[in-house]
């Protein structure tokens, strides 16, 4: 509303402040997550179809050597968790990287909202997207390959899957504040974090081919164990292949969830004092 | 006549080599010799590990079965697929967007789809270093089988040349699309490595797919390329699979051949087109900032 006496005025806004400018820079940095990625019809098609290509590749190699049904299954439910990792790596790990390159780094730190606020903001809004990623291929995988499902206990595969979940951003925002520190590499360390990921985290077969303790090693990937306790709850036989009981595994991820968040804020605070203190917040090494 | 003619040779020779040593700078200079070498290594050898723990899960690690070595050498090879194809295409995209040098590409005096052939050789370095290793890791710890005094050499060879040639001219397909496509669509060249790789019988022999599918894979070159490299490397393995026995090597040569030089000529209209419409629309130097 403008004052009659002098029209340039304006009424003055009211700032945010502690936990709720925290609230809305996290909302601000979460819907261009939502909406953006579902605005651009290409990235929908490409995050869903190439999990899909993996998972009909990995399904024809268990038909020829003639594996139980099971597996099958098992890899449906580990294709679609590969866009969660991929979310991981591209879009949390990757993404202060992305903004120094493209200048953003530094309005962030400008600003007086905290960047604990828009890396959450970013892993809410990349979670939310995924997550209706992860579904289609689910629901595509499963008509295709006709996949049966035997849920045995859907709150515990509910509370398995968030805690996962909220371990598994929490370990983005640790790497996503690593990256601060990288350039040229950041790309192909991303790289890197694929393949070896989906190995030792059994994402197309059961964490407990491996020995004991490679699997243990692993769990430190929160996927390996939220995969194996979806599995467990989702498949009649997933008990029989599983790794732990789902009971430990939670708690394990759980464990993990208040590591993971604490140590990427403690990570956060001083990966961004290092770049500052080596000038490299606004270098764009190509 | 003749001179105008040597000078283009010339300068397709020079725009290759000179894109060859750029492409291998970019792609190695990244980080210390060290660190690229375990990303040499690590990288391959969990593709095939995820595959090898697959078999072994279900066949409680027999190794002997004659699908283990098909699935093991398919996939060995088809890193120089999304390597040579992937990396052809990605120069583009690269350049225009990243270093934003395409501009200045054209106006030199180069020939640009050599160039882009030549940034595609230092991926098929980096992958040649990749197939080797997951080779050698099937072979020694593996019991992948590989005689190198059986190995039909010959057959090898011709396949090998033939089979990158026919993957260049693929990349330069790609590569010519991207011109005219924004930044965003940089998964272009994964998407059609990861459908070929479906379609292409790399890992588990064209039977297997649907009915419907396997003609789609009949009429992918590298189907017949992963084949014939097969046969030469592991002939009698091979013999296990019905889909593609009932063609001789000299058959699938011939097939090979008809179809690289088919996607040659597709690359060089293709190419023509793209690069006509990106000069008209001004894509060239456009930066869409993805």
């Amino acid at each position: 509303m403008m004052d009659k006496a002098n029209p340039l005025a304006v009424m003055p806004v009211e700032k945010a402040s502690d936990w709720n400018l925290f609230w809305k820079t996290v909302i601000a940095r979460a819907y261009p997550r939502v909406v953006g990625q579902q605005r651009e019809k290409s990235w929908i098609f490409f995050d869903i179809f190439l999990p899909m290509l993996a998972v009909s590749a990995y399904v024809f190699v268990y038909r020829a050597i003639h594996a139980p049904e099971e597996y099958i299954g098992f890899v449906v439910v580990g294709g679609a968790m590969t866009a969660f990792w991929m979310n991981i790596m591209w879009s949390m790990s990757m993404q202060l990287y992305w903004e120094k390159e493209q200048g953003n780094l530094a309005l962030y730190i400008m600003a007086p909202n905290s960047m604990m606020a828009i890396l959450l903001g970013m892993a809410l809004g990349g979670m939310l997207a995924t997550f209706l990623r992860a579904i289609a291929i689910i629901l595509l995988g499963s008509l295709l390959f006709h996949v049966q499902y035997a849920i045995g206990n859907f709150f515990q595969l509910i509370g398995v899957f968030f805690a996962a979940m909220t371990a598994l951003y929490g370990l983005g925002m640790c790497t996503a504040s690593l990256f601060l520190l990288l350039s040229r590499e950041a790309d192909h360390l991303v790289q890197l974090a694929q393949e070896p990921v989906y190995l030792v985290s059994g994402f197309y077969f059961p964490i407990r081919s491996f020995n004991f303790w490679i699997a243990a090693a692993a769990s430190i990937i929160p996927l390996t164990l939220g995969l194996d306790a979806m599995r467990q709850l989702v498949f009649s036989s997933g008990a029989l292949l599983g790794f732990l009981n789902v009971n430990v595994e939670l708690s394990v991820l759980l464990i993990l969830c208040v590591v993971f968040l604490f140590g990427a804020r403690a990570l956060l605070g001083n990966m961004e004092r290092l770049a500052i203190r080596e000038g490299r917040l606004t270098e764009s090494r190509r | 006549m003749e001179n105008i003619s040597t000078s283009n040779r010339s300068e397709i020779f020079r725009s290759f080599w000179v894109a060859t040593w750029l492409g291998w700078q970019i792609e190695s200079n990244w980080t210390r010799p060290f660190l690229f070498a375990i990303y040499s290594i690590i990288k391959p050898l969990a593709g095939a590990a995820i595959l090898v723990v697959m078999y072994s899960v279900i066949t409680q690690g027999n190794f002997n079965m004659p699908i283990f070595p098909y699935l093991y050498y398919g996939n060995a090879f088809y890193q120089y697929v999304s390597a040579i194809m992937t990396g052809i295409s990605w120069s583009v995209i690269d350049d225009r967007e990243h270093y934003k040098t395409l501009k200045y590409m054209y106006i030199a005096p180069i020939n640009i789809p050599a160039y882009w052939v030549g940034r595609g050789v230092a991926r098929f370095l980096t992958g040649s270093i990749s197939v080797l290793i997951t080779i050698a890791f099937g072979v020694l710890f593996l019991h992948v089988p590989l005689n190198l005094a059986t190995v039909n050499w010959p057959l090898f060879i011709v396949a090998l040349v033939i089979g990158i040639a026919m993957l260049a001219m693929m990349g330069l397909i790609l590569a010519s699309i991207t011109l005219l496509i924004a930044h965003h669509f940089f998964l272009i060249g994964e998407a059609v490595a990861g459908a070929l790789f479906l379609l292409s019988g790399a890992i588990f022999p064209l039977d297997v797919l649907p009915a419907w599918l396997r003609p789609v894979g009949f009429a992918v070159p590298i189907t017949y390329w992963l084949e014939l490299t097969r046969r030469s490397l592991i002939g009698n393995v091979v013999q296990a699979f019905p889909t593609l026995s009932h063609f001789s090597n000299l058959q699938l040569l011939g097939i090979l051949v008809g179809l690289t030089i088919l996607f040659g000529i597709a690359s060089t209209f293709i190419f023509r087109f793209c690069d006509y419409r990106a000069r008209e629309q001004s894509l060239i130097d456009r930066v869409t900032n993805y």
